[in-house]
């Protein structure tokens, strides 16, 4: 079990905590619990990540497939819990605060498994040990109907979903006789491919759809982006995203490789490529023409994140070199962006705004340090150099536009493109609020908690630096590439 | 050292962020002198071109690997052309900042932007990866939405919204052209001057060529793209409408010049006769509409339409002479549009609270201000393309170089200048020297200020200076347009 | 001497005056005293350039020749001969004038004074520029002041006059424009000088047609004419020649006396200027071809000006519609000396008689015309802005100074022997009777309805019973007389030894008869 070390300290620290709400901390105020619980869960989070530093054990078994790039991606993931966890500091909707960090332990540790693993059952189980937390956590605000509604429209969501894909796994297990992708790859490859095989394909991909927030699996998002507490949205939109596209990517490339057909102009086969082709396209379209006409500043994050959901999916189009530098470059910086983004949202939620974008009116003039951040963010996700969500965009499209010969993909760039520029639109309604509108009379600054505005200047100013020099990330992510075999 | 003109700009913009808000005169101040150092060292380095480079080759400025893993440098450098354009920058960016003296809501806001503004145009002029120059002209898309939507008058958010996306569209248009041709070329590299070299397939050309001039020539104004010019240049504050028409205006005829006609020499001859014919139109067009507009902002909104369609038609002709009076034409014009919106917008504007020719027209503003009607009087001298101003000259090689090539547009295009003429002394006659049987209404106007003078004398000099001795800036613009780099766009042209 | 180079200098010097004297402080005098000295500074200059200027040579004297913008045909040529030095003479004279005409304006004065000055330097570089481009700069630089001159300080209906003035000038200009960027795209050549030398080959035409003609044109001689045409109502606006002169009469009339003195004095020499300077040399065969259409419409301007004249109520209106007449005279014998005749002695000498009829006329009826102008301004000065025909008589009993001096004036506007109009006219009839009979025989009928008109002047105002309001009218004061003493004297000394300008004028009619 040693390799399984740093999800067992997560798992552990997540029963610490509720045993230490409950004994130490029970009588003392919720802002106090929140403070020390939250930082027992860090503490935990660090050891973790310490441990891996130190100890790296790599390896293939039957149930693990650990190697650097899980490893970095842990890290990765390890962080943005952390910072999320920091940022529940100021969070008031519950007074269950053990449980809460408990339950958002459990998930980075369900998020841990699940990139850890080859084999699909493991990956299914890590799902739920992922899912299962993150809807709970989404009802957590029983004071807000939406936040029931929200947990319960996720539950309802993902439990379907999820079965769909237990039945395709197990449509390939009746296939191939094999659980392990790379076994079910190798069978695949020496037997004739039947009908079947492209069922159990699309049965397996809804529930990653699903879970990467892609159209037309997408239903769930905005609700569940409003509804729930602030913080979960920040982990369900950052985290659980990167560790989604990263199962996906292993499943897709690992176990379907040869199958991916090809979506190229007037060259259709079928495979996995057509299919991301199509969710992509419609993550896309979806996303932003929605996005359009949103009043509330979550929902349009949300659709903003289906949209990039879709230009994510735009990576795998292209060449081995590029195809997983671009998508982990662009998910790990979206993940930062967004985290950021929801980060504002909460503090100005806190402050007693609601949450629609007339909201925000002046909000330069009330709090201009958190305005710039939210000014960064906002540009670095409509894709504005020399922002990392700008660089992330560009060697998306790069790769894809280059993956197949001929420019054969260049019609699904056409499109990403074309609706980029088109999102600018949404981000600048609400960048007009904070800037250009007069904030309501009788509006006094405020000063947001120390606690959340320094993850937030820490977030905007990776956005910046990684978007003026992408080369520290690229390079770290192309060592662990190429120490690894994918 | 020209590379200091884009980072003196983000220092200076960074620095009025840093100021305190409600010292007026510090923020003006620093923008003033962060505008002049951004001159004096654009002046310097074009004299230091001139003797250095008489070939008119490029220099390269900083050379510096940047994104390895994509073939991206850190590549600044400069030729005749893009100093020419630094030059405009530079002048105009202190005019701007002169007509902008009075502002006083945020003020430090307004020019923090301003800078930002002209850091990116400064950084588009002088990139010669398209990575880099891409970046910069994205930069620059964001500060002029801001600095229209807060400071601009006439429906100032749908203008400002509708000119981001609209040049944001033509950048994402670019986009594709420059991954296309990156892909293409197999070569794993966005310098432009490696990617010259490479010879495309005539086909890919064709469609490659389009997509990247139309996307960069949205932001010209090539008819009929340009409907967010007006509309744009209407909503804007003053300054703002003089960068946008001054300087913004040319970022798209340059990146067409730069990157589209550079690169896609072979998809340029194919499609040289349709775009011909769409810059005249929009030469016509944009003078016939100007003479019926009743706002005079729109005016000479539309009569930046009619300009660009010069320079558009001048990159056309693929000829030298035509050439070089399209890269001249983008300086004069410039520099004459900006005097025209500061006049509007300042000098009027500012005082009377109307640009409407109909309410004008009872002021007797000849008497009431009289310098702003003599600089207007000049500078509409100045734009019709009289001799003795810089236009003429530049109007004067765009038409004789186009007549070997497009002898019936060329026709088009002299009626053009005629209703350019017409659609002038329309705005003469009503808004300064309008017949009144009325006596005299008390209106009493403020007295021109000093910064206005200064900014006024500026930009007239300028004009009339090159108007006189043409020699200054032909001596930038004709080397490099017989250098290497463009032999490729002009053999097979006619001379 | 030669070395200097005089003819810039003689446009400097008024532009330099102009911007020191908008410099002078606003409130005192001293602006129109550095106008009106830098007007003498120019006067000075020009008696050099005519003390200097060697009249047996024919051909451009104090030639300056300098590269500009090469690659373009554009250089800095000027050059000056008979006729040039004439009309420097002209302006020069004028401009001093004028100025003791305007002495009295109080409103705006520095302006106006910069601006006289101004308009003196556009004159000066019209009649020294051999290279359209420069050349072009001037005759704009002409314009302008002129508009802003009766813009602002004119009459009553003023705007309608200055924005009538300018646009019909500037529409002139515009054709003018635009021929000659064709002649430019034809022959890549801006100079006026090389391109009489390409007309008289006969090879501009071919030029023309080569460069330009396949698009619309199927004839080179149509597309040579429709070139013409351009550059001819550039100048025919500005003469004017009828049907192109309906500007003229608000503009002169509404103009302040010193301006219309300008106006008359120099600016619309700069039509005819024009006429013999560029047109005659550069499209011979298109005159020619035109002859008698263009005839017929100097016919009808002189007589048709004059029967105008002689209904107006208002006296500056007729002296405006007298001026349009007396331009007339030089069109004619313009338009008549192109007549295609054998090469005998006896048609040069006609021809060149009408030529130098045209240059004194020029010259003659600059000094009249302005004479007469500030001397119905001195009416309206002492009227207290009444000028019309019928409203006074009688004047020559309380100012017979006035009446004197101006009834000279008005004799030479006539023709009467020994003062300089007779011989201006008398020579344009000398050369165009042979030549082209009829037009000049009709022409006559001009000649009697000026008469007539500008003896019911002098009956009218001057004889006759004095009105009572008149009773108090102060003859002329010592400076007016100082003013108007040198130009009645020019007018006795042009008419009793007109040599003195024919010396001038003769070879430059020779050397144009010769190129064509």
């Amino acid at each position: 079990m040693l390799p399984l070390v740093p999800e067992e300290i997560v798992i552990i620290s997540a029963f610490a905590v509720l045993l230490a709400d409950f004994a130490l901390v029970r009588r003392k105020s919720l802002p106090i619990r929140t403070a020390v619980v939250g930082l027992f869960s860090c503490l935990g989070c660090l050891i973790a990540m310490i441990w891996m530093a130190r100890y790296q054990s790599y390896g293939n078994s039957t149930m693990l497939a650990l190697n650097p790039l899980t490893q970095f991606l842990k890290m990765v993931l390890l962080t943005l819990t952390m910072i999320v966890m920091v940022l529940s500091f100021g969070a008031r909707f519950s007074r269950h605060v053990g449980e809460y960090f408990a339950l958002l332990l459990l998930a980075a540790a369900g998020l841990m498994l699940l990139i850890s693993s080859e084999n699909l059952l493991v990956i299914f189980i890590a799902l739920e040990m992922l899912s299962i937390p993150l809807y709970i956590l989404s009802a957590f605000n029983k004071s807000s109907p939406a936040s029931a509604e929200a947990g319960l429209k996720y539950f309802l969501f993902g439990s379907i979903t999820a079965a769909f894909t237990l039945f395709g796994i197990s449509l390939l297990y009746g296939l191939t006789g094999d659980l392990q992708l790379s076994s079910i790859a190798a069978k695949l490859r020496t037997q004739p491919i039947e009908p079947v095989f492209y069922v159990a394909l699309v049965m397996t991909l809804v529930g990653f759809a699903f879970k990467v927030a892609a159209a037309p699996f997408h239903f769930w998002a905005p609700d569940v982006y409003q509804g729930a507490p602030t913080p979960v949205a920040c982990f369900i939109a950052s985290a659980s995203k990167v560790g989604s596209f990263f199962v996906l990517a292993r499943i897709l490339l690992t176990g379907f490789g040869p199958w991916q057909g090809s979506a190229v102009w007037e060259g259709l086969r079928a495979g996995w490529m057509p299919l991301l082709a199509v969710l992509a396209v419609l993550s896309i379209v979806a996303g932003n023409i929605a996005a359009l006409v949103q009043t509330s500043v979550k929902r349009l994050l949300a659709y903003s994140a289906i949209a990039h959901a879709g230009y994510a999916l735009l990576a795998f189009f292209g060449n081995s070199q590029q195809m997983l530098p671009a998508l982990f470059f662009y998910v790990i910086t979206y993940s930062l962006t967004v985290l950021g983004a929801f980060a504002v949202v909460a503090v100005v939620e806190n402050s007693g705004s609601p949450d629609k974008i007339s909201e925000w009116a002046g909000l330069s003039r009330r709090a201009p340090l958190l305005s710039a951040c939210m000014f960064v963010f906002m540009l670095s996700l409509a894709g504005i150099p020399p922002l990392s969500g700008f660089f992330g965009k560009f060697y998306l499209f790069t790769a894809a536009a280059g993956g197949m010969p001929h420019l054969g993909m260049l019609w699904l760039v056409v499109v990403a493109v074309g609706a980029s520029a088109i999102s600018l639109y949404y981000y600048l309604q609400v960048l007009k609020q904070i800037y250009t509108a007069e904030p309501p009379s009788g509006s006094k600054i405020f000063h947001a908690p120390a606690a959340a505005l320094l993850p937030i200047l820490f977030l905007a100013a990776i956005v910046i630096a990684f978007g003026c020099a992408p080369g520290w990330l690229l390079g770290k992510l192309s060592i662990v590439l190429n120490s690894s075999s994918f | 050292m020209l590379a200091w003109t884009i980072y003196i700009s983000f220092l200076g913009a960074a620095a009025l962020v840093l100021l305190p808000a409600e010292n007026r005169r510090a923020a003006r101040f620093t923008a003033l002198l962060t505008a002049l150092a951004g001159l004096v060292v654009g002046l310097t380095g074009a004299v230091q071109y001139e003797r250095q480079t008489p070939s008119g080759d490029v220099v390269d400025l900083v050379h510096a690997s940047w994104i390895p893993d994509l073939g991206i440098h850190y590549h600044l450098a400069a030729d005749g052309v893009s100093i020419t354009l630094v030059l405009l920058t530079g002048i105009a960016a202190v005019a701007g900042v002169l007509f902008s003296w009075n502002i006083q809501q945020r003020t430090k806001e307004f020019f923090a932007l301003y800078f930002a503004l002209i850091g990116g145009v400064y950084g588009v002029f002088l990139s010669f990866d398209l990575f880099l120059l891409f970046v910069f002209y994205e930069i620059a898309i964001i500060p002029k939405y801001f600095l229209i939507a807060s400071w601009g008058s006439t429906r100032r958010e749908y203008g400002a919204m509708k000119l981001a996306l609209y040049s944001f569209v033509g950048s994402a248009m670019v986009l594709v052209g420059l991954i296309a041709a990156y892909v293409v070329s197999g070569a794993h590299t966005f310098d432009l001057l490696e990617l010259a070299k490479h010879s495309f397939p005539a086909p890919f050309q064709h469609w490659a060529f389009l997509l990247v001039f139309v996307g960069f020539a949205v932001l010209a104004g090539l008819w009929p793209f340009h409907t967010w010019a007006p509309t744009g240049h209407v909503a804007a504050p003053t300054a703002a409408s003089m960068l946008l028409a001054g300087v913004v205006m040319k970022l798209g005829a340059y990146g067409a010049l730069r990157v589209a006609m550079t690169l896609f020499p072979d998809g340029l001859r194919y499609w040289q006769n349709e775009i011909a014919l769409l810059a005249v139109i929009g030469i016509v067009y944009g003078g016939t509409v100007a003479l019926v507009q009743r706002d005079i902002k729109f005016v000479i909104g539309y009569s930046s339409v009619s300009h660009m369609g010069f320079v558009l038609l001048g990159l056309m002709t693929l000829t030298q002479i035509g050439l070089i009076g399209a890269v001249l034409q983008m300086f004069s014009h410039g520099i004459v549009a900006g005097l025209l919106f500061a006049v509007v917008g300042r000098m009027i504007y500012d005082r009377t609270h109307t640009r409407d020719l109909g309410e004008l027209q009872p002021m007797n503003l000849n008497a009431l201000a009289p310098f702003a009607m003599v600089t207007f009087v000049i500078a509409g001298a100045a734009s019709m393309g009289l001799p003795g101003f810089s236009g003429f000259i530049a109007e004067l090689q765009v038409l004789a170089g186009a007549w070997s090539v497009f002898p019936r547009l060329t026709i088009l295009a002299g009626a053009g200048i005629l209703v350019g003429i017409a659609f002038m002394l329309r705005v003469w006659i009503k808004a300064f020297f309008a017949e009144n049987d009325t006596p005299k209404q008390a209106v009493h106007l403020e007295p021109t200020t000093l910064p206005e003078r200064a900014g006024a004398f500026l930009l007239l000099g300028t004009t009339v200076l090159i108007g006189l001795c043409p020699g200054l800036l032909l001596n930038l613009i004709s080397p490099t347009l017989h250098s290497a780099l463009f032999q490729p766009l002009l053999k097979g042209g006619l001379p | 001497m030669t070395t200097l180079p005089l003819l810039t200098l003689l446009t400097l010097i008024p532009l330099a005056g102009g911007v020191a004297a908008l410099l002078a402080p606003r409130q005192s005098k001293l602006s129109r005293l550095i106008a009106f000295v830098a007007s003498l500074l120019a006067l000075s200059c020009a008696v050099l350039i005519w003390a200097a200027f060697d009249t047996g040579k024919a051909g451009y004297q104090f030639g300056e020749h300098v590269d500009w913008v090469p690659s373009l045909g554009v250089y800095y040529h000027l050059g000056i001969d008979g006729l040039g030095l004439l009309m420097v003479m002209l302006s020069a004279l004028i401009v001093p004038f004028a100025m003791l005409a305007s002495w009295k304006i109080e409103q705006n004065s520095k302006l106006y004074f910069a601006l006289i000055l101004f308009l003196e330097a556009g004159l000066f570089g019209t009649f020294t520029a051999l290279n359209f481009f420069h050349w072009f700069i001037y005759w704009e630089l002409g314009l302008i002041p002129a508009f802003f001159l009766i813009k602002m300080w004119g009459g009553p209906k003023r705007t309608r006059a200055a924005n009538q003035f300018f646009i019909y000038t500037l529409a002139g200009s515009v054709a003018m424009l635009l021929a000659f960027l064709a002649i430019y795209a034809a022959t890549g050549l801006f100079d006026f000088t090389q391109l009489a030398g390409l007309a008289e080959k006969g090879s501009l035409d071919t030029a023309l047609f080569a460069k330009l003609g396949g698009a619309f044109f199927t004839s080179k001689e149509t597309l040579a004419t429709v070139i013409f045409l351009g550059v001819f109502l550039g100048f025919a606006v500005k003469a004017p020649l009828m049907p192109f002169h309906t500007w003229l009469p608000s503009a002169y009339a509404e103009a302040p006396t010193g301006t219309s003195m300008l106006l008359t004095g120099a600016m619309s020499k700069m039509g005819v200027y024009g006429f013999l300077r560029i047109l005659l040399p550069l499209f011979p065969t298109q005159m020619r071809a035109m002859q008698t259409p263009l005839l017929c419409l100097a016919v009808v301007t002189i007589v048709f000006s004059a029967a105008a004249a002689l209904a107006q109520r208002d006296l500056k209106r007729m002296v405006a519609y007298s001026s349009i007449n007396h331009v007339g005279y030089c069109l004619l014998g313009i338009f008549a000396a192109v007549q295609l005749t054998s090469d005998s002695v006896a048609w040069t000498t006609e021809k060149a008689a009408a030529l130098n009829g045209v240059m004194l006329q020029m010259f003659n009826h600059g000094l009249t015309a302005s004479a007469l102008f500030y001397c119905v301004g001195l009416i309206e000065q002492r009227s207290g802005g009444r000028r019309g025909l019928d409203d006074f008589g009688g004047l020559r009993k309380v100012a017979p100074v006035f009446c004197g001096l101006m009834g000279i004036t008005l004799f030479a506007s006539l023709g009467l022997p020994g003062l300089n109009g007779f011989v201006s006219e008398f020579l344009i009839f000398k050369g165009s009777l042979p030549l082209v009979g009829w037009a000049a025989a009709v022409s006559t009928l001009g000649l009697l309805i000026t008469a007539i008109f500008l003896l019911t002047i002098l009956q009218r105002v001057f004889s006759g019973p004095l009105q009572n309001r008149w009773a108090g009218w102060k003859d002329l004061t010592t400076g007016e007389r100082l003013t108007l003493a040198p130009v009645i004297a020019l007018m006795f000394v042009i008419g009793i030894f007109p040599q003195i300008l024919i010396s001038v004028s003769n070879p430059t009619a020779l050397a144009i008869l010769k190129h064509f």
